[in-house]
């Protein structure tokens, strides 16, 4: 039953993402020619409207559906490996036109190619874990 | 209703519905981030054993693979049931710069709903330096770079930027400098060969 909930969120996730059109090749191509508003609308109406949630979230008495306070981690400060891993990133976003998210919402509509990059993104995940002691964070 | 959720959506309500989904994974009691699958998968498959990285209770992450079965379906019931009557309406520019790196942009849904570009992406090019390039290590640098970082799209530009993280803003520049420098340097160079 717990599942289902992330099941059904899921979904709606998979949904999103298409309606968005933020799966697309060809609007992250425009992204990065900055030829329009699209991308950025998107993540700019989602990171205001989230830090308000966030805002709100921290100052309510309201608990979660585990009955426990909502509390926010810090991300650690390794801003070197944000930098250097966000850039390594940055340059499979722009070959593939997806990141992960879109990824698996393209498998979905049945783009099996799609699942080559997956493959290909979770050896990167092992290497990275394999080399993690040798790269700057 | 299938009408209606079915026509391309303004970015404004895209922007709302994503912080709904953060919210509901906030709620029950979850972090917005979908690039720790890649991690847990190598999890799962036994990378702890030679390293410590991937030592991790990943059986805490079981909700976070019925999250991505629940994408790929809901990528399923997107492309099908609310299936767009047009192609993805990229700008004029854009359709442009592409005609000239060789890519042309559907004219209907029928021949490609503008989502991938169906040409470029397939298992023959998997043969060619192009399609290694821009599939294997893209996809490549998806997975060693999101880890590296700490998080993606949605763990950093989305969840990140919107607790304020400041390592989230710097993941998010190097997102740019990646995006770009493949954008304006590497695409004229894969394409013009």
């Amino acid at each position: 039953m717990r599942l289902i909930q992330f099941l059904l969120t899921g979904i709606l996730f998979g949904i999103v993402m298409t309606k968005s059109e933020a799966i697309s090749w060809f609007r992250i191509q425009e992204m990065f020619r900055f030829q329009s508003i699209h991308m950025y609308g998107i993540i700019g109406v989602a990171v205001i409207l989230g830090a308000l949630l966030h805002f709100w979230l921290k100052k309510t008495s309201l608990k979660n559906s585990l009955g426990k306070s909502f509390s926010f981690k810090d991300k650690p400060p390794l801003y070197k490996a944000a930098l250097f891993g966000g850039t390594a990133f940055g340059l499979g976003w722009a070959m593939t036109g997806a990141c992960p998210g879109p990824l698996y919402v393209l498998f979905g509509h049945g783009y099996w190619i799609i699942g080559i990059i997956i493959l290909a993104a979770i050896l990167g995940a092992f290497v990275y874990g394999a080399l993690k002691s040798f790269l700057p964070h | 209703m299938i009408d209606f959720i079915s026509q391309p959506w303004h970015w404004s309500f895209s922007g709302f519905m994503i912080v709904v989904v953060m919210f509901i994974l906030i709620f029950l009691g979850k972090r917005f981030g979908i690039s720790s699958s890649f991690k847990a998968v190598c999890s799962v498959a036994g990378a702890g054993k030679r390293f410590e990285y991937f030592r991790y209770d990943w059986k805490g992450h079981d909700w976070l693979f019925v999250f991505v079965i629940g994408t790929i379906i809901g990528g399923a019931i997107a492309s099908t049931v609310f299936a767009s009557p047009e192609p993805v309406a990229i700008s004029q520019a854009t359709i442009s710069d592409l005609a000239e790196l060789g890519i042309s942009y559907p004219s209907n849904v029928e021949e490609n709903p503008g989502f991938i570009p169906l040409d470029l992406f397939t298992f023959e090019n998997l043969a060619t330096a192009r399609g290694i390039i821009l599939m294997v290590l893209g996809g490549f640098l998806i997975g060693f770079g999101t880890r590296w970082a700490g998080g993606c799209t949605s763990g950093h530009a989305i969840s990140g930027l919107s607790e304020l993280q400041l390592p989230s803003l710097v993941a998010v520049v190097g997102f740019f400098i990646g995006g770009l420098l493949v954008t304006h340097i590497l695409y004229p160079i894969i394409f013009n060969i």
